[in-house]
């Protein structure tokens, strides 16, 4: 057997995470017109602005087309054919974990997501969703005696309208793109997070996606605002079932800086891929973006894409505020069939703006990876700089990385850097680990781990050595 | 004095290699006690590091007959990382840079798959690192080494330095040291000889490969073999190196022209 067959096998991993949840579900019959979405909104009891935003999003949405710019081919989505709103039967949300259907809090400490008060994580307030609604939020009253306000964005609609009303919509416009148009027209749940002035929160904010039912669209909205020097670190993981027909995933995610704030977003996104044929896995078409309003504000991106059958992602950065910072720092590993699209933009307005890129990613089996960004210089952000570097690892000789990094500067007193590279697991490194003892299989993960490491030590502490080990277990084989 | 009771660690007989379909090796015989300390000499291209890569078991080349014996054990079907934990260890010419993997790390996971073969309990982070800074004394490293990535940007002799630390780690029983002191300078060739001297036990053997006598000055050999064309053609003491030092390669040469007018 030739090494790169053997180091194949190894990418080849089983997916850990495909069971599914019996638990009676309520759904809406499929299919979209705007009385489905007057029922959505209607169920989650949504002020008059919400519908009328949801509306005039869809209107929208029928005006447009499903992009196809990216060269990425999968079979059309049958938006006619989805369902829109998917519930487990249970009052929307429940006071206590203690009413909680127990099989949900079994499924989330299944997936490694303890939420009862005895189990869950010390430092790390989570909310979990699944399907369209959020379930539970952890530690909700601790975060709430500092200001800082987590909740699922359903109740924040209900709780903090004149802050929803303030800022959904204002970083994503609902006419953006297609998928961003679709989502503002019939989001379900999400994250919704409010940092007040001056504050630093306190713990680690972190949401678990997870979808169950097989024909239902999930279209999460988040909205992160971070106030004048407030600052916050936010986690979101996705994992679903294995089905064999493709389940769209559709999120926006909006996040706010004012005045020297910094929102720190990691993802480790582990939708299921599909099968070593192609067959199944998540649709991932997702809009991230968030604006650093105010001076020497930050937003940092990092993201470990390992899942889905198609990405399509480019969480980005518009760098308003003089002095502000905007970074990106990603991994993504595909294998057999699965595509992914992924990259940033790094819009730069203000003065002396700073953003940095880091992109790694890695390809096995058929795969097609690409890294697609975009730096733009405007006219009066003088004294601006940009660094990027993407680099690419190809495993076997049938899988694709390609690198589309567009550059537009319209200031001359600015500053652009871009290195790239593609590399393969080399032989040689690989014969250096394992003459010392180290088998093949670790030898192998070392070496990628080595050539994620630059964005690993972005993660959160709690969450790198996690991302490290999902990392790993992809590159397990059947061990695992 | 080496008694002719002691075991015999490697047994290499009538071995023939390829790499890329050209046979490099033609013929190899070669056998190491324990307590023995040999060296390979040979101008470049005669198959001294093809040997050792061999040995090592490098997936590139091929073994097209004849046999390696460790302690007793044929070893030609074990995977390099099986051959380095039975106690086989090669330091390389060029140590390769591996970049975003902690040396730290990288050699407490080596040192580990060697115990757990001795059945000797593994290491956590906190044991490793006394075991580590007190090993890295042997070489006069700086334990700053041990939080970058490895060999990442080390220079030459730091790199061979860290070569000597794994064996140091490891324990082998049989070191097959390639080319160890090129590139060096003579400070750097002193702490490194003098690293190897200290770790040679009598239950294990060293291989040196090199150019150059002046590394046979610091370390002294019980047996010197000259390789040529994939074959060791003359094996002497050590004032076989001398005499080569002296006189250089050309009488290999005269050997071959000598035997061509016999045929």
């Amino acid at each position: 057997m030739t090494q790169t067959n053997t180091v194949e096998e190894i990418v080849a991993q089983p997916y850990k995470y495909g069971f599914t949840t019996e638990i009676e579900t309520e759904k809406i019959p499929k299919g979209l017109n705007e009385d489905v979405i007057r029922l959505i909104s209607a169920k989650k009891n949504e002020p008059d602005f919400l519908l009328k935003f949801r509306l005039r999003a869809y209107k929208q949405w029928l005006k447009m087309k499903e992009p196809d710019w990216s060269g990425l081919t999968y079979s059309k989505v049958d938006y006619q054919d989805l369902v829109y709103y998917a519930a487990p039967k249970q009052d929307i949300k429940k006071k206590s974990l203690d009413e909680v259907d127990p099989k949900l809090l079994e499924t989330f400490e299944k997936l490694g997501i303890p939420l009862s008060e005895q189990k869950r994580l010390s430092n790390v307030a989570v909310d979990a969703v699944f399907d369209s609604v959020s379930i539970a939020t952890t530690y909700k009253e601790k975060l709430a005696e500092h200001g800082v306000i987590f909740c699922s964005i359903s109740e924040a609609i209900i709780e903090r309208p004149d802050l929803i009303e303030k800022y959904m919509g204002t970083v994503v416009p609902i006419n953006d793109n297609f998928f961003a148009a679709l989502n503002s027209a019939v989001f379900s749940d999400g994250s919704f997070v409010y940092i007040p002035k001056g504050v630093e929160c306190p713990m680690e904010l972190s949401s678990y996606f997870r979808i169950n039912s097989g024909d239902t669209g999930q279209f999460e909205r988040t909205l992160i605002i971070a106030e004048e020097s407030a600052s916050v670190s936010y986690l979101e993981g996705c994992t679903a079932p294995m089905f064999d027909t493709n389940t769209l995933h559709a999120a926006v995610v909006e996040l706010v800086t004012l005045d020297d704030a910094t929102i720190k977003y990691s993802t480790v996104q582990n939708w299921y891929a599909g099968n070593e044929k192609g067959i199944g896995g998540i649709y991932n078409f997702v809009t991230k973006r968030g604006e650093c309003r105010g001076k020497r504000s930050k937003i940092s991106w990092s993201q470990v894409e390992t899942g889905s059958a198609v990405t399509w992602k480019y969480p980005s950065c518009v760098l308003q505020g003089d002095n502000s910072i905007g970074e990106f720092y990603s991994i993504a590993l595909t294998n057999n069939f699965q595509k992914a699209d992924t990259g940033t933009k790094m819009i730069h307005i203000g003065k002396n703006t700073k953003s940095k890129i880091v992109s790694k990613g890695i390809s096995a089996g058929k795969s097609k990876n690409s890294y697609r960004g975009l730096v733009s210089i405007g006219p009066n952000a003088e004294g601006s700089r940009n660094y990027s570097q993407c680099d690419s690892m190809l495993i076997g000789d049938k899988a694709s990385a390609n690198t589309y990094p567009y550059i537009q500067s319209k200031q001359p007193q600015s500053n652009i850097e871009h290195e790239a590279s593609t590399c393969r697991i080399s032989e040689d490194q690989l014969f250096y680990l394992q003459s010392r003892g180290i088998d093949f299989e670790e030898s192998v993960s070392m070496l990628i781990s080595g050539f994620c490491s630059d964005v690993f030590n972005e993660l959160p502490m709690e969450f790198a050595s996690e991302a490290d080990k999902l990392l790993a277990l992809k590159l397990e084989g059947s061990v695992g | 004095m080496i008694l002719s009771t002691s075991e015999t660690i490697l047994s290499i007989k009538d071995l023939h290699a390829s790499v890329d379909d050209q046979e490099i090796l033609h013929g190899v015989n070669l056998s190491v006690k324990e307590g023995e300390i040999h060296a390979i000499m040979g101008r470049n291209g005669s198959g001294k590091s093809t040997l050792s890569k061999v040995i090592a078991g490098h997936p590139s080349y091929t073994v097209l007959s004849g046999s390696i014996q460790f302690k007793g054990q044929d070893i030609l079907d074990l995977a390099p990382e099986e051959r380095a934990r039975i106690g086989i260890f090669l330091g390389f010419q060029y140590p390769v840079e591996i970049p975003g993997v902690s040396n730290l790390e990288f050699l407490r996971v080596a040192t580990n798959s060697r115990r757990k073969e001795l059945l000797q309990s593994e290491l956590d982070t906190f044991e490793f690192e006394d075991l580590v800074k007190e090993r890295m004394k042997i070489v006069e490293m700086d334990p700053a080494f041990l939080e970058r990535s490895v060999n990442e940007g080390f220079s030459g002799g730091e790199k061979k330095r860290n070569e000597i630390l794994q064996m140091a780690l490891l324990e082998p029983f049989i070191s097959i040291l390639d080319e160890t002191d090129s590139g060096l300078d003579i400070d750097a060739l002193r702490i490194v000889a003098s690293g190897i001297n200290k770790l040679s036990q009598p239950s294990s053997a060293t291989i040196l490969i090199t150019h150059y006598q002046r590394l046979l000055d610091e370390i002294t050999p019980d047996f010197v073999h000259i390789m040529a064309d994939g074959k060791i053609i003359k094996t002497g003491n050590k004032e076989l190196a001398i005499d080569l030092e002296k006189s250089g390669y050309d009488f290999i040469d005269k050997n071959k022209k000598d035997k061509e007018m016999v045929n």
